[in-house]
């Protein structure tokens, strides 16, 4: 052996590198008792537990998955219901201005014909009162031309018959130059 | 004799190997009962007790002692365990858990004042580890490789031109058979014992020359005594950690290349 065993052996000391047998007794009880309340009761729990924790966490997870989950359909469903409002309020106010449109088109039609029909009106009273006032003339200027011949022929024509029919005649002498009486 | 300071006449004398020896407790008390002995036990106990308070009742949410503990069994499991054993990690765990916390225990007992002694550096508790874990090792070898595919598998990794078999199988019997579980206990028990022999050289280097023979020449070499043993300390303690994550590292990686041949 070296030097140093010869010096240990000289001072009675046991050598490193021999095992004593009551320290492998007592190393190996202590590793049984540490094995088996540390690794066969303890560890197994805490395992568990360890387990248990990811399941919990896992099990948040997909309920904070599944929520996120209902909000975005919500939101989806809100989305959808104001895009359908904004749609049902544009066709509305489409339909609006198209009503409006067409009230617009039919109060200016309705006017149009009252117009006309004024016109018409004011027409037809403008040749009644033409008509009357002719039929007015027509005496008169007969009475006036009698009156007038009468003057300048003098009493010759105090037959009545005779003079109905000059003035009747003059009156289709009229009649038949439309334009003049115009 | 006392373990920190040996002095023989005037002289200083640097702590040897017999700072290790520890006599029995009290006079006539039976051989066995030393200090490491002792001190062996409460690391077991208070890993126990640890272990207890932290996961005996152990909540969803966690309190106290089990957030400690988690801490500890997640440092296990991802850093150890997933990486050798994957999907059957969680099935390791229990001894892997008691490996870790008895050997780190034991181990901080170096730099614990009063207790000042790694258990580890006591061959014998490595040893007692080092052969569970081979034993262990065999069983599931050739339990899930068989007999036969166990050795096969060790000795004969495929894929090799036929002549290199001669040179590598006996290496590999021997790395496997013989090599590994002896520098699996004895990486764990040297560490502790060099650890704990260099704190006593200092840590003596600094009583002899500032307590017991105080002189202005010696007096600078008290003080740098005294500093490296406060900075070997804080290396101890990392180096103590250290020795108790690669062991349990080994024993995973040793458990992992049983149950699934890994060449």
């Amino acid at each position: 052996m070296t030097e140093a065993a010869a010096l240990l052996a000289a001072e009675g000391a046991e050598n490193p590198l021999f095992p004593q047998a009551y320290e492998l007794v007592v190393g190996s009880f202590a590793f049984l008792v540490v094995f088996l309340v540390v690794g066969k009761i303890l560890t197994p729990r805490i395992q568990k537990t360890l387990a248990e924790r990811t399941e919990a966490i896992e099990g948040g997870i997909k309920k904070a998955e599944d929520a996120q989950a209902e909000a975005q359909r919500t939101l989806e469903q809100y989305r959808a219901q104001l895009a359908e409002a904004r749609q049902e309020a544009a066709r509305l106010r489409e339909e609006a201005r198209e009503q409006g449109a067409q009230i617009k088109a039919e109060l200016r039609e309705e006017a149009q014909a009252e117009a006309r029909r004024l016109v018409e009106a004011a027409h037809a009273q403008i040749e009644a009162d033409r008509q009357q006032a002719f039929a007015q003339l027509q005496g008169e200027i007969g009475r006036l031309s009698t009156e007038l011949a009468s003057r300048i022929v003098g009493e010759s024509l105090e037959d009545e018959a005779r003079q109905r029919r000059i003035v009747d005649r003059f009156l289709e002498e009229l009649e038949g130059r439309p334009e003049a009486v115009r | 004799m006392t373990p920190l300071v040996l002095v023989a006449g005037d002289e200083f004398q640097a702590p040897g190997p017999s700072i290790f020896n520890f006599p029995p407790l009290y006079e006539g008390a039976p051989a066995w009962l030393t200090k490491p002995v002792i001190f062996a036990v409460v690391g077991a106990l208070l890993v126990c007790a640890f272990a207890w308070s932290a996961f005996a009742k152990p909540q969803l949410v966690p309190r106290g002692m089990q957030n400690i503990g988690e801490k500890g069994y997640e440092f296990v499991r991802d850093q150890v365990a997933r990486p050798f054993l994957g999907k059957d990690a969680e099935r390791w765990m229990p001894l892997l858990m008691s490996l870790f916390f008895l050997i780190l225990l034991w181990n901080l007992f170096g730099v614990v004042p009063l207790i000042q002694i790694p258990i580890a550096s006591h061959i014998a508790f490595p040893i007692v580890f080092a052969v569970v874990i081979y034993a262990l090792r065999i069983y599931l070898g050739i339990k899930h490789q068989g007999p036969i595919g166990y050795f096969k598998n060790m000795m004969f990794p495929p894929g090799l031109p036929k002549p290199i078999y001669l040179l590598l199988s006996p290496i590999e019997f021997l790395s496997n058979m013989i090599i590994a579980p002896f520098t699996h206990a004895v990486r764990l028990f040297a560490n502790m014992f060099a650890g704990h022999m260099l704190l006593a050289f200092f840590s003596s280097v600094g009583f002899w020359f500032l307590f017991e023979r105080l002189t202005p020449l010696g007096s600078g070499l008290g003080v740098l005594g005294a500093v490296m043993t406060i900075a070997m300390t804080g290396f101890e303690m990392f180096i103590e950690f250290l020795q108790a994550f690669l062991f349990t590292l080994l024993a995973a990686m040793y458990i992992g290349g049983a149950l699934h041949a890994d060449h």
